[in-house]
């Protein structure tokens, strides 16, 4: 299996090549990718440089062009797929049909994964984008038990990458408009869910926190009680006579665990979130991830997860809390 | 322009259902979606229960549509979804690529549901080619969107299909694997007890300082706010829409239905408290409002 690591700056981008990953996937800078927020992303530049960087040392670099253009902004979204093939990436990730179409008939050679916002679920769906775009690898969205991903595995329609660790979508990727209800700004179309400028801390006499997307109150601390970035799916309501994490606390997703069983899937590539994190997060996450892996090699009988592995992942984990996801029934 | 009864997205018990179904066969209607959307587990009526109630409204002219499920995860329910398809009397809505999959690898005509990722007339135009022949807009989409898609395609010289809007019910916001009406009884997914029957209209979900909401249905999130766009229905007009989409609720359906007939006919109706015009006017429902006071009901 390969780590597929992010990077959101060129130190990331680093860090991630230093500590083993296979493979590290990156953004430009503006709305063509998920993870479009300020401050984020690659110059031209660091992308000459990153991908000599990672080919100098026969690793791979994939651009991430994972949002949806709408009707006037197609055009802006197709030169990105000329500029990522003209960098020499090793492959685009994307889930607009339009753009995977015209990738598929500028840059046959540039190799097209489904992104996980394609929200494909089935081996049928991803029948139709490989009959369709003879997409080389597909996502898949974080909603399958691992029963059901060794299913889709062994239908045997294109290689299959999973997510292993980070930040937790808990809904259909692609299907969330949590954030966009809320906002207006959407992970589809801008590349962003709960943009900062929608974020509103407000501290009390009392020492406590409450924190607003554009006005709706997503959640409040006491003093002291660790607080993390407010986005829909993470906030405390009220439903019933309960005031609860009503659709999920601050957690993240990780699979050290399952690694056996992702890989007797025939899992080919354990895909790492958090383009939005910084060098440390990357680095410290890509070489316990290259550890497990490499201890999986040499010995596959004999792998367990150590703990000072789950150690390093929780303390780089949203809430400290990690969690198997919809891997586990459980969690459903 | 065409009014369409959408699929049912609450779970509610088989005789009700039925009951429903027997009362909107007087109903003006011109279209009806029927079948489960939302969980595959919500057997209340079974494929054949549907057809026998598409047959009536055949009967009566009523276009019949039978729509699929949004998330598709288990074996189980991709066999579900080819008896659906090849079902041999209807065409359907798909409301995931597996159901544009079979529809196109069987041959059978489809309506694009709004949970499809469709942003733009490529898109569109693969759609249509697999047999696509009408599009429900994008639950974030609305008039702006479908100008440009108008333009783009009138550029390019392509032929868009018919395009139905939501114009009344709860919008359906979010899916996942994870069931939040179950998680909010404590109950796990897999020993659910069918609870979400007790939500015939959904689970409200309010901020802690009492702001209504989200709307828990199972493993859907809708908007708390309901969708009216009989207000704008001439806007609706200018914009070349040819079916409304009214979800189904367990009461005041045909109200419902009348308002819409009576904004065709030229009414100026006003707006409902508590509705608004979800995604139509371009900006998040919540943040075109965003600047307002919310409703507070004390801490």
């Amino acid at each position: 299996m390969r780590l597929v690591c992010p990077a959101g700056s060129p130190p990331a981008f680093k860090a991630a090549i230093d500590a083993g990953a296979d493979a590290v996937y990156v953004g430009f800078r503006d709305e063509t990718n998920a993870r479009a927020f300020p401050g984020l992303n690659f110059s031209e530049n660091d992308l000459h440089a990153a991908v000599a960087y990672a080919h100098a040392r026969n690793r791979e670099l994939y651009i991430a062009l994972n949002t949806y253009p709408t009707p006037t902004r197609i055009g802006q979204w197709r030169k990105a797929v000329d500029r990522a093939a003209a960098l020499g990436a090793d492959a685009i990730i994307a889930a607009d049909p339009a753009l995977l179409d015209y990738a598929a008939s500028a840059h046959p050679r540039l190799a097209r994964h489904l992104s996980v916002q394609g929200s494909a679920t089935t081996h049928v769906a991803l029948r139709w984008y490989r009959e369709r775009f003879d997409i080389a690898r597909a996502v898949l969205p974080r909603v399958l038990s691992v029963e059901q991903v060794e299913r889709v595995c062994a239908a045997n329609v294109v290689p299959i990458e999973v997510f292993a660790f980070g930040s937790l979508c808990i809904m259909v990727e692609g299907r969330c408009q949590l954030s966009s209800f809320v906002t207006g700004a959407s992970p589809n179309r801008h590349g962003v869910c709960s943009p900062a400028r929608s974020v509103r801390w407000q501290e009390h006499a009392d020492g406590s926190r409450s924190v607003r997307l554009d006005g709706v109150l997503i959640d409040r601390f006491n003093p002291g009680e660790p607080a993390g970035y407010p986005t829909v799916c993470k906030g405390r309501f009220e439903v019933g006579e309960s005031i609860f994490h009503a659709l999920e606390e601050p957690t993240s997703l990780n699979t050290l665990d399952l690694l056996p069983r992702l890989a007797r899937a025939g899992v080919c590539a354990l895909k790492i979130e958090g383009r939005q994190r910084g060098a440390a997060y990357v680095g410290a996450v890509a070489r316990v991830w290259r550890q497990a892996l490499d201890a999986f090699a040499a010995t596959p009988e004999g792998y367990t997860a150590q703990a000072q592995w789950h150690a390093t992942l929780a303390s780089q984990s949203e809430g400290r809390q990690t969690t198997l996801g919809a891997y586990h029934r459980g969690w459903q | 322009m065409r009014i369409a009864l959408g699929p049912p997205q609450y779970f509610w018990p088989r005789e009700r259902t039925l009951a429903f179904y027997r009362d909107a066969l007087t109903w003006p209607l011109d279209v009806v979606y029927l079948g489960e959307t939302v969980c595959s587990k919500r057997r209340e009526l079974r494929l054949a229960d549907w057809l026998q109630i598409g047959d009536e409204f055949a009967r009566v002219g009523v276009e019949v549509v039978l729509s699929s499920l949004a998330l598709l995860e288990a074996e189980s329910e991709l066999a579900q979804l080819r008896r659906l398809v090849g079902n041999g009397r209807f065409i359907i809505e798909a409301n995931d690529i597996s159901a544009v999959q079979l529809a196109r690898e069987l041959g059978v005509p489809f309506v694009g549901g709004p949970s499809l990722n469709i942003y733009n007339v490529g898109s569109v135009r693969m759609l249509v080619d697999d047999g696509m022949r009408r599009l429900v807009l994008g639950v974030e989409l609305g008039r702006d969107w479908l100008g440009e898609l108008r333009e783009a395609a009138a550029a390019e010289g392509i032929a868009l299909p018919p395009i139905e809007a939501i114009a009344w019910g709860r919008l359906p916001l979010a899916w996942s694997a994870r069931c939040f009406t179950a998680r909010a009884l404590n109950l796990g997914k897999d020993d659910c007890g069918f609870r979400c029957i007790d939500y015939p209209e959904g689970l409200k979900l309010a901020t802690r300082e009492g702001q209504d909401f989200l709307m828990i249905n199972g493993i859907q999130v809708q908007s708390f706010e309901v969708c009216d766009l009989a207000p704008v229905i001439s806007e609706l007009l200018d914009a070349g829409i040819d079916t409304l989409r009214l979800y189904p609720q367990q009461h005041d359906m045909p109200r419902v239905i009348g308002r819409f007939r009576q904004a065709l006919e030229g009414a100026a109706l006003t707006p409902l408290p508590g509705h608004g015009i979800g995604y139509w006017h371009a900006r998040g429902p919540m943040a075109s409002a965003g600047a307002e006071t919310p409703a507070i009901r004390g801490p």
